[in-house]
């Protein structure tokens, strides 16, 4: 029972602590808990088909499909976080001002929305298909009682969801004038942090064969096993052992982000201060 | 540049041709075999993991910086970067309690 719960929390938390950041990005934006249950809902169904089809995916691209798939579906969420981002830079001052006025600028504020679904989407998904794969193992084997998994499963489910609402909560008393330059700068990093995040995976897959060697190793100081460490790597994609491929993808998303937030912002030249990670 | 361009992404995905062969590793029972790995230190390797359980499970190391998820009675390959010389322990994520073992780079 503690095995599933362990694992089942820590991908909870995981897929949960991204939700709570869109959630807290798109604070006043209308019809956004219906994009976010569109994102779980699709997130839940993929990953039960992921774990379904585990061994045809793994088996394509000469034996490297898993970690092409993680990799493309990574790199799809940095780009929806990034358009996001820099679209929130060119309309701040109508998503402030979205309570009062829903207008046409709040309704291309849904194609921001969808984007963020489908980041919820890839990270319960990309979660989502361990913890299925785990449990279907467990319950496969038979002689486990089945019900100390399911309350296990249940209880990791719940500690997880508790601990992302927590960090969901914390993020609303940021008073709502920074909430959005906050937000803008925690999905940058959650951005980068699935760049390098998705280079590894390459890299494990046999590409991008270059800068390999570890840069540093500080997992003296804090170890991506423990739990802040985990945290640390779902929310700015901390490694305790970085190599220099990936720390080239977390820089240059950081970077690309950055550019056209400011190139979108000067566009906008009356447009809110507000979301500028900058 | 066109070409260099061309050239440049042609070596990034490339699939290497390994200079070592895979290590193979049977995952029976929820144990490896062998569970201490050693390999040259400062080279690339891999690991050909043959899961002869019926359930899969997850080869997991924040120390080998891998995740793969190996399905039942199938195999996988886990491609590692250069290591400095050091252990490195890993696990069968889904049967933690039996799947662990250490890759010893020298």
């Amino acid at each position: 029972m503690l095995a599933t719960l362990v694992i089942v929390f820590r991908e909870v938390i995981e897929a949960g602590l991204i939700v709570g950041i869109v959630l807290a990005a798109t604070q006043g934006v209308p019809r956004r808990s219906l994009w976010v249950t569109y994102g779980v809902g699709g997130g839940v169904l993929g990953a039960c088909l992921v774990a379904a089809f585990a061994g045809e995916l793994a088996s394509l691209f000469e034996g490297s499909g898993q970690e092409i798939f993680n990799a493309t579906i990574l790199l799809l969420a940095v780009c929806m976080l990034t358009w996001h981002n820099v679209w929130m830079a060119g309309h701040g001052r109508e998503m402030a001002r979205a309570m009062k006025a829903v207008g046409v600028e709040v309704s291309a504020g849904q194609r921001s929305l969808a984007a963020l679904a489908i980041v919820v989407g890839v990270a319960v998904l990309r979660e989502g298909s361990e913890v299925v794969l785990f449990l279907y193992g467990i319950a496969s084997q038979g002689g486990t009682s089945q019900s100390a998994m399911l309350l296990g499963g249940a209880l990791g489910l719940v500690a997880g969801a508790g601990v992302s609402a927590l960090m969901f909560l914390g993020l609303l008393q940021i008073p709502a004038g920074k909430l959005f330059s906050v937000t803008a700068w925690l999905i940058t990093l959650l951005a980068a942090g699935m760049a390098a995040q998705a280079v590894l995976f390459l890299q494990q897959g046999g590409y991008l064969q270059f800068l390999q060697s570890t840069l540093w190793d500080t997992s003296w100081l804090l170890s991506q096993d423990s739990i802040g460490g985990r945290l640390l790597h779902t929310l700015i994609g901390y490694s305790d052992a970085p190599n220099g491929a990936q720390l080239i993808a977390y820089l240059a998303t950081i970077a690309i982000i950055m550019g056209l937030t400011r190139w979108e912002h000067a566009r906008h030249p009356r447009g809110s201060q507000i979301p500028k990670p900058a | 540049m066109v070409r260099v361009i061309a050239a440049v992404l042609a070596l990034a995905f490339a699939t290497p041709a390994f200079a070592d062969a895979p290590i193979p590793v049977t995952l029976q029972n929820h144990r490896f075999t062998p569970n201490v790995i050693h390999v040259k230190a400062n080279r690339p390797f891999a690991i050909h993991l043959f899961n002869k359980d019926a359930s899969a499970d997850e080869f997991d190391s924040s120390a080998l910086k891998v995740e793969k998820v190996v399905s039942g009675n199938s195999d996988g390959i886990v491609r590692i970067r250069p290591l400095a010389p050091g252990k490195y322990p890993f696990m069968g994520e889904y049967h933690s309690a039996t799947a662990q073992g250490v890759v010893i780079a020298q």
